[in-house]
């Protein structure tokens, strides 16, 4: 028959005998014909498993990979070979969701380690087992902020990644809340217009930090202004960076997110990736989706469980913290493998080379005066320039070098309207990074 | 005694794993950034790779996935994760691959995702589908925001509740809540089906529409279904399709051709990918041709050869980042073309012999609920004859002792002893007869041994957990696990 099914004409005569059937269309028969399929389905016919590697060598052809010089919420960090190695393992691979703990605690270890990194990354106390990306992250911890305060309206930074605001807008729109935007001065958060619109009405203020431009924003006092209304002070947050920026914690935040394909995972056209939200111990009951505890077996042994489930939809329904269920598990696998395997001096040497790379380019730039920052913000492996060259020019330049970014933001929105945007991790190579500035500079 | 440590109690200081390119331009340094950097202290582990390695290898054998037995859990539809579909989704140009790229430099990337589109919206009966959503709860969202929009649209601002019968997966009802709309909870009848009257009763010109799986979590095809449909769009509402048990019908039936209107698809269930202890899947929705502008950003859309992506004015808005758990879409396309037509249409059939030969086989010893065939998950209420009062959880962690998987127990809620197996085509018959005769060897064992079951498991690296204490101590970091152990 088929090589994923085992069954033989033996079998499944052995099987209809016991039945006392004589088809397996009976077992259909209650099954009222206006609704059964008549004929076949309009697919392509059985491809023997050579033909299907040809086909999907022949559509990856048909793709070019670049050399990647752009983020925008995906960055090209270096993986190392331990993590597929790893997260291959069929014991992580092809089990479910960790429901009979005696044996999953593979699962539920590496989720706790999970957890335990993304708490020393945030400094905060607690985080779940991970969320589907930064995105809806990030629209949850809104829906965390109104839960807590009770209260229907965030103000979100304008310097968010787009597809951040955009799923925010999404999810807030259809639970029936409001938002406001804080506008950017300079390519930052405006913190007078923050302090304007604060008032006791705002559930949660969402940032983000380095934001969509890759630049470095400075909270002092924020916090204090966000909580003298009593409302919580969210962050969304490059986790890799957190290594040697300024964590959530000392920044007073409530709530940290973000997207952590920056930890180990492939750029992979978008995803999967996966969304961490972590935040203080008072509010963990809000928490949405899965969280993992420590515990004991019957004889006293170390054990970890799926905990606290009554804020969750397979318990509580209707009423439940959000709808979530599969999360993207084997994503914090790739996160808790690279962290493990970087550690904090990886960490620190990753942003230090990302940092040095980037600054490169970006002085080199502004030598050939052709671009200008028009911010003059600090920044950390991504930055924003503006450029009087035409963007199209630029892009058909690049591609000609197979080189992607410099990426015109103005196909984002028209808001940014002349800005570039570019990226620059420990991956790119003084060849690469000279090969661009080559070409960037014979524009004009 | 099985390996018992953290990764962070291997950490030994100034140990390394990694190995980076050296500086190039050391006139920079990220401490330039001065009161922008970090002063708190962090603590990660300080490993080797070897000891990364032989660390998550010894814990990865704590595990039980599919390769290394029977997984008949009920309603997750765990059957075999090809390996081919892991080559293709990791070998290939695909992982490198920027969504911001050029779109001519991306046409292989957006092929895939439109050609998995067009089969998923065949198999199902639909126009066509987004496959950005991520999971099955969010592409019930994101399928309910269709129903929303769609009301909207008309400007009938009244449709704000969804029927959902009590038997429903409890996604159903949160992702009510989270798109901001009403339950209305409607009770099944005795044989776990939609109660004609019941729903009869529920409508009215506020019902957005309703929101079923069909085989319902029983494993019954409910038989009223065209009646059904039919009601729910006489009072103007829509249907909606749970798919997370669509592994029974396909082959026979499609969600569209029962007069579904919107559904998701769990890639992660029907269409093979690894389930991955929990995610990532993928739950891509589909729509009926009225409701396809509804259809979340971005969309990839085909104009003769040319592939392209677009974000249409009339959307519901944007649900993710970007397209999706794309590389386990891969993998679910592979599988498609791997099966063809042909055997895509056996697998409904071959995954309901399996269940019913189940069914069949138990019936004596374990007490069956429902009278009838069922379709590719049986459910039973706990031991037939059961003087010792063994119960299912007992029982399921007994299976565990016998190197099997434990069926979905106390799901679903109707009756008090659910045990619900779903046995998937990819099993043999020695298998499912290893699993019977196991099975039948617990219920004689709740019979001469209970306290056997009741201590049950026995083998497995750990037994069984103390929750109440994990829910108490409320430990979730490594940190308060220290804190704890000073105290």
């Amino acid at each position: 028959m088929f090589k994923y099914f085992p069954h033989t004409k033996e079998d499944i005569n052995h099987m209809l005998k016991e039945l006392n059937i004589s088809s397996i269309d009976e077992l259909f028969g209650q099954i009222s014909k206006e609704v059964l399929l008549k004929g076949e389905y309009d697919i392509k016919n059985e491809m023997s498993e050579l033909e299907v590697r040809n086909y999907f060598r022949q559509l990856s052809d048909e793709n070019q990979e670049m050399v990647v010089f752009s983020g925008l919420g995906l960055y090209d960090h270096y993986q190392p070979a331990i993590i597929d190695a790893i997260t291959s393992r069929q014991e992580f691979l092809t089990s479910y969701t960790p429901y009979q703990p005696e044996i999953s605690q593979g699962t539920l270890q590496y989720i706790f380690e999970y957890q335990s990194m993304i708490q020393a990354l945030t400094g905060l106390d607690v985080s779940n087992a991970s969320m589907y990306d930064g995105s809806t992250a990030t629209a949850e911890a809104c829906f965390m902020a109104c839960n807590i305060t009770r209260r229907k309206k965030v103000l979100i930074s304008k310097t968010l990644n787009p597809n951040t605001i955009n799923v925010i807008k999404t999810y807030l729109k259809f639970r029936g809340y409001d938002f406001e935007f804080i506008s950017s001065k300079n390519g930052v958060f405006d913190v007078d217009d923050l302090k304007e619109k604060m008032n006791k009405e705002i559930a949660g203020v969402v940032v983000q930090n380095p934001n969509f431009f890759g630049l470095i924003e400075d909270y002092s006092g924020v916090s204090e202004m966000i909580h003298e209304y009593k409302s919580l002070f969210i962050q969304n947050r490059d986790p890799s960076t957190l290594g040697v920026l300024k964590s959530p914690s000392e920044d007073g935040a409530d709530i940290a997110c973000g997207d952590c394909q920056s930890l180990g995972a492939p750029l992979a056209f978008g995803g999967p990736t996966l969304g961490y939200l972590a935040t203080i111990k008072k509010h963990v009951r809000k928490l949405p989706g899965r969280i993992c505890g420590y515990t004991t077996d019957s004889d006293g042994k170390r054990a970890f469980v799926l905990t606290l489930q009554a804020r969750e939809q397979h318990i509580r329904r209707s009423k439940a913290n959000s709808n979530i269920c599969s999360n993207q598990s084997l994503m914090a696998l790739y996160v808790t493998v690279y962290t493990s395997i970087m550690g904090k001096a990886g960490l620190e040497e990753v942003n230090n080379l990302s940092y040095q790379n980037a600054h490169y380019l970006y002085e080199k730039l502004l030598k050939t005066k052709k671009f200008f920052d028009p911010f003059k913000q600090p920044f950390l492996k991504e930055f924003t320039l503006e450029t009087t060259i035409s963007h199209d020019l630029i892009s058909e330049a690049l591609f000609n070098n197979n080189i992607f970014g410099g990426f015109s933001l103005e196909s984002i929105s028209s808001e940014y309207e002349n800005l570039i945007n570019f990226c620059v991790t420990e991956k790119r190579t003084k060849a690469e990074i000279d090969k661009l500035i080559e070409v960037l500079e014979g524009l004009s | 005694m099985s390996y018992d440590k953290l990764i962070f109690e291997l950490s030994v200081p100034n140990r390394r794993g990694y190995s980076l390119p050296k500086e190039n331009y050391p006139t920079y340094h990220i401490n330039d950034l001065k009161n922008h950097l970090r002063k708190s202290e962090l603590v990660l582990p300080e490993v080797s790779e070897l000891d990364c390695v032989r660390h998550y290898t010894n814990v990865s054998k704590k595990n039980f996935g599919v390769e290394n037995g029977f997984y008949p859990l009920g309603s997750c539809t765990m059957k075999y994760n090809p390996k081919i579909n892991e080559e293709i989704a990791k070998s290939l140009s695909f992982t490198k691959l920027h969504p911001y790229q050029p779109v001519r430099t991306i046409q292989g990337a957006l092929r895939a995702y439109y050609e998995l589109q067009v089969a998923l919206s065949e198999i199902s009966g639909l126009a066509e589908f987004s496959l950005n959503p991520y999971a099955g709860a969010h592409g019930e969202l994101v399928g309910l925001m269709v129903m929303k929009e769609y009301h909207l649209s008309r400007k009938d601002f009244k449709r704000t509740k969804v029927i959902i019968p009590d038997s429903a997966h409890g996604t159903n009802p949160a992702s009510t809540t989270v798109c901001g709309m009403e339950v209305i909870e409607i009770k099944s009848n005795e044989l776990g089906m939609v109660d004609i009257d019941s729903l009869k009763a529920a409508l009215s010109d506020e019902i957005a529409g309703m929101m079923l799986t069909n085989p319902n979590t029983l494993g019954i095809f409910e038989n009223d279904i065209c009646e059904i449909t039919k009601l729910v769009h006489d009072a103007g509402g829509l249907m909606y399709y749970d798919g997370a048990n669509l592994n029974a019908l396909l082959g026979k039936v499609r969600p569209g051709d029962m007069g579904f209107d919107i559904m998701h698809i769990n890639l992660h269930k029907t269409f093979s990918t690894p389930h991955g202890g929990g995610g990532p899947g993928d739950g891509p929705v589909g729509v009926k041709d009225f409701l396809v502008d509804f259809l979340p950003n971005p969309r990839i859309k085909k104009l003769d050869d040319y592939y392209y992506t677009a974000n249409i004015n009339t959307a519901l808005g944007q649900i993710s980042s970007f397209y999706g758990n794309y590389l386990v879409e891969l993998r679910a396309y592979s599988y498609i073309l791997n099966l063809g037509k042909e055997n895509l249409m056996n697998v409904g059939k071959l995954a309901t012999l399996n269940a019913n030969y189940i069914r069949n086989a138990l019936k004596d010893d374990y007490y069956l609920p429902i009278e009838g065939y069922c379709m590719h998950e049986v459910v039973f209420d706990g031991l037939k004859d059961n003087p010792n009062d063994i119960k299912t959880l007992d029982v399921a962690k007994r299976l565990l002792d016998y190197g099997m998987h434990a069926p979905t127990i106390y799901f679903p809620l109707l009756f008090h002893q659910s045990i619900m197996i779903e046995p998937t085509e990819t099993e043999s018959l020695q298998t499912i007869d290893e699993f019977i005769r196991v099975m039948k060897k617990i219920a004689e064992e709740a019979k001469t041994d209970p306290e056997l079951l009741k201590k049950a498991p026995i083998n497995t690296p750990i037994t069984r957990t103390d929750e109440v204490f994990a829910a108490r101590a409320m430990i979730f970091s490594y940190r308060d696990y220290l804190e704890y152990n000073k105290e």
